[in-house]
């Protein structure tokens, strides 16, 4: 090998000269000849019967070119509903978004009509002018009372509230909590919020009538999904639509799911023959855009007086808002997270998804796992208490070690495939964090700082999460005669750095110049088949793939080479262009020379009795999950008068195993980071009984700015995988997961003197400041 | 088809004469008439800080001014920072190295607001940097690149300017 070392290496990014000079290409940015504009008329009502849709007014004005609600579409759909596909036995009913409103709206912001005009200024005035009569109906608001014999229903002509229920459970739970002898209970209620991409979404369609080919820019996460569930909807060739993902600003899980605008924007340029261009705006993303929301634990843990984990068990009701926009998955990663870095000897979780008059719930970074971990994290604080225990210690003798490793859970994935914990040293992993935080020295200097009147905390939480989720993503490398090497995936780019991933895993095998490989990912004309960005899966996934394909031409180049210049196989390197013989730098053939001798001449037969083509396609089939670890430890202040907490020290020690690319991964866990600790403190997505939202800016919602960030100090331990070829695991929801248990934690280690304890997040400054006075009051009525 | 003025303003260097509906927010007419992308809307209500650009120097939201505001003004946008097309602006530079954008949606806010405050700051503290990008938000790094590519470019700069 000669001196270059690109995957492992700290490369600047590929993606970033564009943007930096501002000529990133994000949907909004395409501007197409003839192009119209669309605004989206919504419901205003968390639920009613619409009576009556006048377009009329709207379409008098000048400049508007159409207005269709589902009755105009409903005869060029052939299925009217977004069906999403996942498949579970636990649902109770199906609950798929039409494409448009049906007679009946079920939350505030879902889409009744596209109005389209010359501009977005005409296509909104339009939009306000279109007349829907609703008869309103009672609103179903929170998911507790969703559930209760006899509750309003969100959906007038479903049997109940209960979109699906399941029991996760493993060991003999009943018998354990009959003999244990300390079973420590909580109700937790927990929220997330928005994904708030800093681009909001936005599609653009445009019908071309020579290829009669439908083509949709979408600022999606899946283009692959996008095109099946259109082909479905639409009735369209497999090759008769074309899915391109432009540059998204931002995913956090919202943008994988497949909306009514996108299929109503393709449908109204089919209809027209003109394209048209919708872009979300940020009241619109906070509406209509699909979000996490509450989750209502009650979770029982049973110890023995040392404090090792003899069971676990509770309930959870979870708000799943109207419609189901993709399948169970959250409350399913919820529960099954909870037990993971510890042995837990048995184990039941008892699930309900509620139907609410709300947005749809889907995944958004992290994607249900920092409810579970959470829940975890707080029973055990909450057993060290009762029990006189270090919060390290209690942890200590119930984490799972290294040499248990890989340690086989009693529980299925969605999938029905096992969880298997793979590698990692979780153990080793809390300790670095705690060393790094100075745990041990944190006793004197609470004690130092409470005599200064100041409130510190230190808390800690341990997560295991599982990344890499299959079956597959597709990579095809192709080298051309013109010597430069062509990447092709399924995989989506939102701003994790895929084409800098993708290209220095195929540098290192294909001579080491990042400069010479183009990655094109997104488009559902280069790959037949893909998944996308999410579950923190396309390293492992696309990845794996990638190295596959790129080790194959490798090969296949040296063979051709080595033929060419007469010299064997393994005296060759790849070198930038050019394979050369080790130690002759003379002794040299381009790569371009070497894919032309492949490409075919009429009547010659290839060298060596080569097949055809610089070209390898590989599908890395993951079957199981592997699993990423890692610690969340920080020190905060709590100004007792307002509320306010301040980072003191805030450190991740982490392991996502081989590392591609440090300087990524740092970016990864850091803003994951931000996005965990918003959850901890500030981030609440509010609606009142009728379910009217009632945070819909950015006044309302608070998402984390930067004087309130703090600086995060990394730890990377690296334990190589053995379920994929490069040893990788998934980084980005890493940041998120533990971070707002371990924040509450050291918020009510803070306020250790006033004895109150947490059980809830978001826990936002009014909220410390109420229960500081509770119980002031209740010690001054003592 | 609403009202229309006739503007003249600076942008980036070059002098545009245009007629523009006055209902326009500076911001559109920027990405749609003048076919300047780089500005980015994240809220269209002035907290996100995406759309913010200079003009005469100093920092203002692009949606939250009618273009007609801008007759007679001088703006710089994202797309007028490099010197040129081979070369980046050393804050650009400092942005690449210190991993300062990841989907780069909030990255010509970021990058205009640094050059004011840069400008009148030229040897900035950490805790400086983080106010000064406070009405700024960024969902994908956690601002600590961000930061930290801020105090480079300080440090570019000054190099720069001794030498």
């Amino acid at each position: 090998m000669s001196g270059w070392k690109v995957f492992g290496s700290r490369a600047k990014r590929l993606e970033d000269p564009a943007l930096l000079r501002g000529q990133g290409q994000f949907v909004d940015d395409i501007k197409l000849n003839g192009m119209y504009h669309a605004a989206f008329v919504r419901s205003q009502q968390s639920h009613a019967k619409i009576l009556n849709i006048d377009t009329k007014p709207a379409l008098a004005i000048e400049g508007v070119k159409a207005v269709y609600s589902l009755e105009e579409f409903r005869p060029f759909l052939r299925n009217e509903r977004l069906v999403v596909g996942l498949p579970s036995p636990s649902y109770k009913q199906e609950l798929d978004r039409p494409a448009l409103a049906d007679n009946e709206v079920v939350y505030v912001g879902e889409p009744i009509a596209i109005v389209i005009a010359d501009t977005r200024y005409v296509a909104e005035d339009a939009a306000a002018m279109v007349v829907v009569d609703y008869d309103i109906l009672p609103a179903v608001s929170d998911c507790r009372s969703a559930l209760d014999e006899g509750s309003t229903l969100a959906h007038t002509d479903a049997p109940h509230n209960v979109l699906a229920q399941f029991d996760m459970r493993y060991g003999d739970v009943e018998t354990i909590f009959q003999n244990a002898p300390y079973i420590f209970k909580e109700r937790i209620w927990q929220h997330r919020g928005g994904s708030h991409s800093i681009e909001c979404r936005g599609a653009l369609s445009f019908y071309d009538p020579i290829e009669d080919l439908v083509t949709l820019y979408s600022a999606t996460q899946s283009a692959h999904t996008a095109k099946n569930i259109l082909i479905d909807m639409l009735g369209l060739d497999e090759n008769k639509v074309r899915v391109i993902i432009p540059d998204v600003g931002g995913g956090f899980g919202p943008k994988l799911v497949f909306y009514q605008e996108d299929v109503s924007v393709v449908l109204a340029s089919k209809l027209l023959g003109k394209p048209v261009k919708w872009a979300e705006d940020r009241r619109e993303h906070f509406i209509s855009t699909t979000q996490e929301r509450d989750q209502y634990w009650e979770a029982e843990i049973a110890v023995n007086k040392e404090g090792k984990i003899l069971g676990l068990r509770g309930s959870m009701i979870h708000d799943h808002g109207a419609y189901t926009a993709r399948g169970i998955n959250l409350a399913f990663n919820s529960a099954l997270i909870v037990s993971l870095p510890y042995e837990v000897p048995c184990y039941l979780m008892k699930v309900v998804l509620a139907v609410t008059n709300k947005v749809p719930v889907t995944p958004v970074r992290g994607a249900g796992h920092p409810q579970g971990i959470f829940v975890m994290e707080r029973l055990l604080d909450r057993a060290a208490r009762e029990l006189g225990m270090d919060r390290s210690d209690i942890r200590s003798i119930n984490l799972i070690k290294s040499d248990q490793l890989p340690y086989k859970k009693e529980l299925k994935t969605r999938g029905d495939s096992p969880v298997i914990l793979d590698s990692g040293d979780y153990l080793g992993c809390m300790e670095d964090a705690l060393k790094k935080i100075d745990y041990y020295g944190f006793p004197s200097r609470q004690q130092k700082a409470l005599k200064e009147g100041k409130y510190i905390g230190l808390g800690f939480a341990n997560y295991v999460k599982g990344t890499g989720r299959g079956p597959f993503e597709t990579v095809t490398i192709r080298i051309g005669p013109s010597g430069k090497i062509s990447v092709y995936s399924g995989a989506a780019a939102m701003g994790q750095s895929t084409r800098t991933m993708l290209t220095q895993i195929v540098a290192e095998q294909l001579g080491g110049d990042l400069e010479n490989i183009n990655v094109v990912t997104g488009d559902s004309f280069v790959v037949p088949m893909g998944i996308g960005g999410s579950a923190s899966r396309q390293t492992v996934t696309a990845g794996s793939s990638a190295f596959l394909a790129a080790r194959e031409i490798r090969d296949k180049a040296l063979k051709v080479a080595a033929h060419i210049l007469e010299a064997s196989e393994a005296d060759l390197e790849i070198n930038g262009q050019e394979i050369r013989v080790k130690g002759v730098p003379d002794l040299k053939v381009e790569l371009g020379q070497v894919a032309h001798a492949v490409a075919g001449t009429p009547g010659y037969a290839l060298p060596g009795g080569i097949l055809p083509g610089m070209e390898s396609t590989k599908n890395f089939m993951v079957d199981d999950l592997t699993f990423v670890n890692g610690t969340v430890a920080v020190e905060v202040e709590v100004d007792v008068e307002t509320g306010k907490v301040t980072f003191r020290n805030y450190i991740i020690v982490h392991d996502c195993g081989k590392m591609v690319n440090p300087m990524i991964i740092d970016g990864q866990v850091i803003g994951g980071s931000a996005h965990g600790i918003g959850n901890a403190l500030y981030e609440w997505m509010g609606y009142d009984e009728e379910a009217q939202p009632i945070t819909t800016n950015f006044s309302e919602y608070l998402l984390l700015n930067a004087p309130e960030m703090p600086h995060i100090k990394l730890g990377h331990m690296e334990s190589p995988t053995p379920l994929n070829p490069l040893g990788v695991k998934g980084v980005g929801e890493c940041g998120v997961v533990a971070a707002p248990a371990a924040i509450i934690s050291a918020i009510e280690n803070a306020l250790t003197p006033y004895r109150i304890y947490f059980d809830q997040s978001p826990l936002r400054p009014p909220e410390i400041v109420m229960k500081i006075k509770e119980s002031m009051s209740l010690k001054s009525n003592k | 088809m609403g009202e229309k003025r006739k503007i003249s303003l600076t942008v980036n260097g070059k002098s545009y004469e245009e007629e523009v509906e006055v209902r326009f927010h500076l911001a559109d007419f920027l990405r749609q008439q003048l076919g300047l992308t780089g500005t980015h809307l994240g809220c269209e209500h002035g907290v996100c800080g995406a759309c913010t650009i200079l003009m005469n120097g100093r920092s203002v939201r692009s949606c939250l001014m009618l273009a007609v505001q801008a007759d007679g003004q001088e703006l710089l946008t994202i797309e007028g920072i490099a010197p040129s097309e081979d070369e980046m602006h050393p804050l650009q530079e400092a942005f690449r190295d210190n991993h300062g954008l990841q989907c780069g949606f909030c990255t010509p806010g970021m990058l205009t607001t640094l050059l004011e405050f840069l400008d009148d700051n030229p040897d900035p503290t950490e805790e400086e940097v983080r106010i000064a990008i406070s009405g700024n938000l960024c969902r994908c790094t956690g601002y600590q690149g961000i930061v930290a590519a801020a105090l480079d470019a300080a440090q570019r700069l000054r190099d720069a300017k001794g030498a």
